[in-house]
């Protein structure tokens, strides 16, 4: 490999015609995904907000909760409440930012297969979620710990199915915001959408009584209850199968389609 | 090597760009011309596969953009300086960059040594930057991958006559050392101190292209005599109508010795005939392609 030498020197050639460029791997590309959402002031201070939350989640619970309920589990499933509200405006940011700040011309200019920086994209949605999850159980069990020293009930017990299920529930979510954000391109409509729209479905799906059999399969709000509770039944995987289809898996698909075919200026 | 084929560019009824065709080789640097609106970056950008093509294609060392794979380590691309994302710092920008392509981290300091954004610069966000703050940055992200090839689009806005003075040198090397040069403007007195080849462009479409030298001698003469308007009438009689040049001279496209000689047998006095060079390129820049700026401007 041969150096660009611009400052006056030896006449080095530039480039290397003959040079091999094999396309960028996805592992690569998901490596440069995972450090953008941390790297811009808006990203570091989303991450940020969602762990000083989680840890003020534990700290009110030590202080208010009843001693029976200071459990590894409860700990856990509170402390994962910011994570799961914003971290999907984390997933947004990352589609929309390519085009709200113009990125997506050296992103694509950089790697010009759309396709593989978008699962780039969605992987490193996955690992954040999974990040935040294992970050709130370390939070989870120092307060469990605090607890225990406090006389609470300091249970350790957490079913290997209810922690699958939490790990799904978290993907799930990021994933519906990098959908809305892939597909709607823009960064408030797209988070107004994914904040609005489950709970105007929600409240329709409540009001009108016609919408309750509809509702019942097609309100990921509704259907991803169950993942809190351990031993969720064929039946609510299945309605939960298919809420996601229409929530996660459309805006996904539609938006890479989009992604694929929209001119870069 | 950048090779341009019929490309063509529409956007409903409006031809953007339309069967531009043109080659740059290596060890060149190819001014790419035309005013505002004209179709340069709609032609850069589907060279860079960003814009898909109504028809036509366009290769990079014989290979369609987006089949290059790690395309940053062949060719250098600076198409808008602004568009980076405001909350990074600049050194972050060619992180990122560097990850992508798979180069040494180290090469960052390098690159941003290179263009002369100092360390205090390189930690500050985009945001606190000026256009040709950014425009070194972008460059620095341009030349990061050591490729062959450079496309450049407008890279001189926005940077000081010190700057853009450091910048045709940079490029004028960089050719020297067989790279390819793209480079686009609006201002022909930009890119006519680097260029060794124009391409200028029109309303979409190529209306004149060829070796800088070339085109400059094709440019015709500017004359002046003592009685201009008896040179008006010289000029009529062998066939020819000249433009009135800003210091009172005639530019004609035609040669001296066709001047000289009608001068000399209609008995007129010459005050000065010479080549119009880059003041006739300009005439003629302007005439190619009027009316597309107010095209635009109203648009």
């Amino acid at each position: 490999m041969t150096a660009v030498q611009i400052a006056p020197g030896p006449a080095v050639a530039v480039g290397d015609p003959g040079r091999r460029t094999p396309g960028i791997g996805l592992a690569r590309l998901t490596l440069v995904e995972l450090r953008k959402l941390a790297d811009t002031r808006a990203g570091l201070w989303l991450l940020m907000v969602i762990g000083v939350a989680a840890a003020g989640t534990a700290a009110i619970q030590l202080a208010v909760s009843p001693d029976a309920e200071l459990r590894f589990d409860s700990f856990l499933q509170f402390g994962l409440l910011p994570a799961s509200v914003l971290l999907p405006v984390l997933g947004i940011l990352s589609m929309t930012g390519e085009w709200s700040q113009r990125t997506a011309l050296t992103t694509f200019t950089l790697a010009p297969a759309r396709n593989r920086v978008i699962a780039a994209k969605l992987i490193a949605g996955v690992l954040i979620a999974l990040a935040s999850l294992l970050a709130t159980g370390l939070i989870a069990a120092a307060a469990n710990l605090i607890a225990i020293g406090q006389g609470g009930n300091g249970s350790w017990s957490l079913g290997a199915a209810l922690v699958g299920q939490t790990m799904v529930g978290q993907v799930i979510f990021v994933l519906e915001g990098l959908g809305f954000g892939a597909l709607l391109m823009n960064s408030p409509v797209a988070i107004v959408a994914f904040f609005a729209l489950p709970t105007v479905w929600s409240i329709l799906g409540a009001m009108i009584k016609a919408l309750k059999p509809v509702t019942a399969w097609l309100d990921l709000n509704t259907t991803s209850i169950p993942l809190s509770e351990a031993g969720m039944t064929g039946g609510q995987w299945g309605r939960l199968g298919v809420s996601v289809a229409v929530w996660v898996l459309v805006p996904v698909v539609l938006g890479t389609m989009r992604t694929l075919r929209r001119e870069v200026a | 090597m950048i090779t341009v084929e019929h490309l063509s560019k529409r956007y409903g009824a409006h031809p953007a760009v339309d069967d531009v065709s043109f080659t740059c080789a290596p060890g060149t640097v190819t001014g790419f011309l035309g005013p505002n609106g004209a179709g340069k970056s709609t032609t850069m950008r589907m060279i860079c596969g960003l814009t898909p093509p109504t028809s036509g294609s366009a290769t990079v060392d014989g290979v369609p953009y987006r089949r290059l794979g790690n395309p940053g380590r062949r060719i250098g691309v600076l198409l808008d300086a602004s568009a980076q994302h405001s909350g990074r710092t600049g050194r972050e920008v060619l992180t990122l960059a560097a990850l992508t392509m798979g180069v040494e981290r180290r090469r960052v300091s390098e690159s941003l040594e290179r263009v002369g954004l100092n360390a205090t610069a390189a930690k500050r966000r985009v945001k606190a930057y000026s256009l040709g703050m950014r425009q070194r940055l972008g460059l620095a992200c341009a030349l990061l991958g050591d490729p062959g090839v450079l496309i450049l689009d407008e890279p001189a806005n926005g940077l000081d006559p010190e700057g853009i003075f450091w910048m045709r040198g940079l490029l004028r090397d960089f050719a020297d050392r067989g790279g390819t040069v793209l480079l686009s403007s609006h201002l022909l007195r930009e890119v006519e101190a680097v260029a060794d080849q124009l391409v200028v462009i029109g309303g979409g479409r190529v209306v004149a292209q060829g070796a800088k030298d070339e085109l400059l001698a094709a440019s015709g003469v500017v004359v002046k005599a003592l009685d201009p308007g008896a040179l008006a009438m010289v000029l009529a009689r062998i066939g020819l109508t000249g433009t009135t040049t800003t210091d009172g001279g005639v530019a004609v496209q035609s040669n001296a010795e066709t001047i000289g000689r009608a001068a000399a047998d209609a008995g007129l006095v010459l005050l000065e005939l010479r080549p119009a060079g880059s003041g006739g390129l300009e005439q003629m820049f302007l005439t190619l392609t009027a009316g597309d700026s107010v095209k635009e401007a109203v648009r």
